[in-house]
């Protein structure tokens, strides 16, 4: 388990981490989103003992990560920073990584099996291609067997095939019971990866549940109307405290006359299917419309993009307890 | 339960782990990085071959100019120190290459990023600095003797027309030695001042000012008292010393007092680039 309490990282007079507290369970993957500058990179590199924290701390199953007597077969982790010498090659990276862990040297050779670079295993890492690299640093963070691991935007730059890759490993390890937090700022990427979402931005925890909650309650839900009566319904709608708003325009070039189209939110579909039956008014089609991890994570991290400083409604929703006890601290 | 059982054995493994690692695995894993990358290869081998080369061109040259009567006063620096007459071209070459080899031991680290593998598996991080210093020291005295000892031989035998020296005169043998000793506690020095600067070319631009600018520069003092303390004191000029035969008039430092105090300076520079180290972010 991961855990990371009121942690706070200042760089000269810029806030990186703002009073961050989360946990980390196993058996899943957390998914650690926020836009690109929001502190996930630096979160991680805390958590790491990489760098000091300005305030509070961060800790692996109960102990500081330096505390660790031998990190890797503990933690495993990927950067996002490359970490390997351009002219040493994926053996030796990895031998030296073993040997400081007091790990066989066949442990090295079946890392290299498991991420398919046996075959350039003694040609210099320089030479290597994105999704080589990745696989390089994918067989450090596996080295010790960890039960726990940290990968900063392990998809980044790879090809369709690679992305497949990291994210079945990411859910086979976890599977496995390990606790797994891998960052990105790849929204859709992190819909069909991760089990459960940490979000912030700057610095800030916005959101940490769920992702399937993330996505519900992130963001308004709207829904989708088509009816030939629209000023009627927008009344009905209006009158219940809804909102509706009419396209444009529905003309399309296939001919077909269509219904007006409304897009209603602050109801329920099944409510505005109830009070358009009460009135008799003719309904084309009703949809309700899910919001996509994208909208929840643009309207969650849209106050923190901005330089204004207000605090974000739907967040503070997701946030469990301790999370707003320690936001409730902030002056 | 089975996270609780999981949990445990992870426990135990890490108390096995525990047992089993030791410095001895760290210098292992520091030698497999030193011995992996053509740098220090590279490095080596201008070392060696340069120190060799030029010993033996050097001495042969002055032999010549002083049998053809064209060097009377290199004769006499030839009979005063001999060994300090066949080491120095040697010595003043080869210690660029090991100043540039004990920079970039570290500063490759940083350049390249390793440095955060490094630490991630020793969060410690002082026992990293050790092993390396442990290792390098040991790898630069083992090469660094053997290549003074062939320079001597070699230099014996092109001189042996003007002047007979051998390892059993007096300081002869801790002359040769020293010049080993020397070498290797450059190798600290400029892995220390990587250590404090973290970039390349600002640790060996620092590294080869102080020992080819600065410490020469010092020695223009010699008219004032003061002026030769602060000459011998200067962490090269003082460990040079020991690579000379005899004590010269004006110096104020004996041979190993010398060596001591650049080995102090060095030992400094060590521990500054340890705190660093420990209290900067990585």
């Amino acid at each position: 388990m991961i855990e990371a309490r009121d942690l706070t990282k200042k760089f000269g007079a810029t806030l990186a981490v703002d009073h961050l507290s989360f946990t980390v369970q196993p058996g899943r993957v957390t998914g650690f989103l926020g836009p690109n500058g929001a502190g996930k990179s630096t979160t991680m590199r805390i958590i790491l003992g990489l760098d000091h924290p300005t305030s509070g701390s961060a800790t692996i199953n109960g102990k500081p990560y330096a505390e660790l007597t031998t990190p890797l077969r503990t933690v495993g982790a990927l950067l996002e920073a490359k970490s390997v010498h351009s002219g040493r090659s994926a053996r030796n990276h990895l031998l030296f990584l073993a040997q400081t862990q007091g790990l066989p040297s066949s442990r090295v050779d079946e890392m290299l099996d498991l991420v398919g670079l046996r075959p350039v295993a003694n040609k210099r890492a320089g030479g290597f291609s994105l999704g080589m690299s990745q696989r390089l640093g994918v067989a450090a963070a596996m080295l010790g067997d960890p039960q726990i691991l940290l990968l900063d935007e392990p998809v980044n730059g790879l090809d369709p095939e690679g992305v497949l890759w990291i994210r079945n490993l990411m859910k086979h390890l976890a599977s496995e019971g390990r606790t797994v937090l891998v960052s990105s700022h790849l929204m859709n990427e992190m819909a069909v990866t991760a089990d459960h979402l940490i979000v912030i931005g700057r610095g800030r925890l916005l959101a940490n549940a769920a992702t399937d909650e993330v996505i519900a309650r992130g963001s308004g839900q709207s829904v989708r109307v088509r009816t030939p009566d629209p000023d009627r319904l927008t009344k009905l709608i209006t009158a219940e405290g809804g909102h509706a708003v009419r396209a444009a325009t529905t003309a399309n070039g296939d001919g077909a006359e269509q219904a007006p189209l409304l897009t209603v939110t602050g109801i329920p579909a099944a409510r505005v299917g109830e009070l358009a039956a009460s009135a008799s008014v003719v309904l084309h089609e009703l949809t309700p419309q899910l919001a996509s991890l994208e909208d929840a994570f643009l309207e969650l991290t849209s106050d923190s993009l901005e330089f204004g400083h207000h605090e974000s409604e739907p967040a503070s929703q997701l946030l469990p307890e301790p999370a707003q006890a320690a936001d409730g601290r902030i002056r | 339960m089975s996270t609780t059982a999981a949990r445990s054995q992870l426990a135990s493994d890490q108390a096995q782990a525990a047992q089993r690692v030791g410095f001895g695995h760290l210098m292992l894993a520091e030698w497999t990085k030193i011995r992996s990358v053509r740098s220090t290869v590279w490095s080596l081998a201008i070392f060696v071959i340069g120190t060799l080369g030029l010993t033996a061109l050097f001495c042969w040259l002055t032999v010549h100019a002083i049998q053809t009567g064209r060097a009377e006063r290199r004769t006499a620096d030839l009979l005063v120190d001999p060994v300090s007459f066949i080491l120095q071209t040697g010595i003043g070459f080869g210690q660029l290459a090991i100043c540039v080899l004990g920079a970039l031991t570290m500063t490759t680290e940083y350049s390249t990023g390793v440095i955060r593998a490094s630490l991630l598996a020793v969060p410690k991080r002082l026992p990293v600095l050790a092993a390396k210093c442990v290792v390098f020291a040991t790898l630069i005295f083992v090469i660094a003797e053997i290549v003074v000892f062939v320079s001597f031989f070699i230099g014996k035998a092109v001189i042996h027309p003007v002047v007979d020296v051998s390892l059993t005169q007096s300081g002869v043998a801790r002359a040769v030695i020293g010049a080993g000793l020397y070498l290797t506690v450059l190798g600290l020095f400029a892995l220390a001042i990587g250590a404090l600067i973290r970039h390349s070319a600002g640790a060996i631009a620092a590294v080869i000012g102080l020992v080819l600018v600065v410490g020469p520069l010092l020695g223009l003092l010699d008219s004032y008292d003061w002026g030769r303390h602060v000459h011998d004191w200067f962490p090269t000029q003082a460990g040079s010393y020991i690579t000379r035969i005899h004590q010269a008039s004006d110096q104020v430092l004996t041979p190993w007092q010398g060596f001591a105090v650049f080995g102090g300076w060095t030992a400094l520079l060590v521990i500054a680039g340890a705190y660093l180290l420990k209290r900067r972010d990585a």
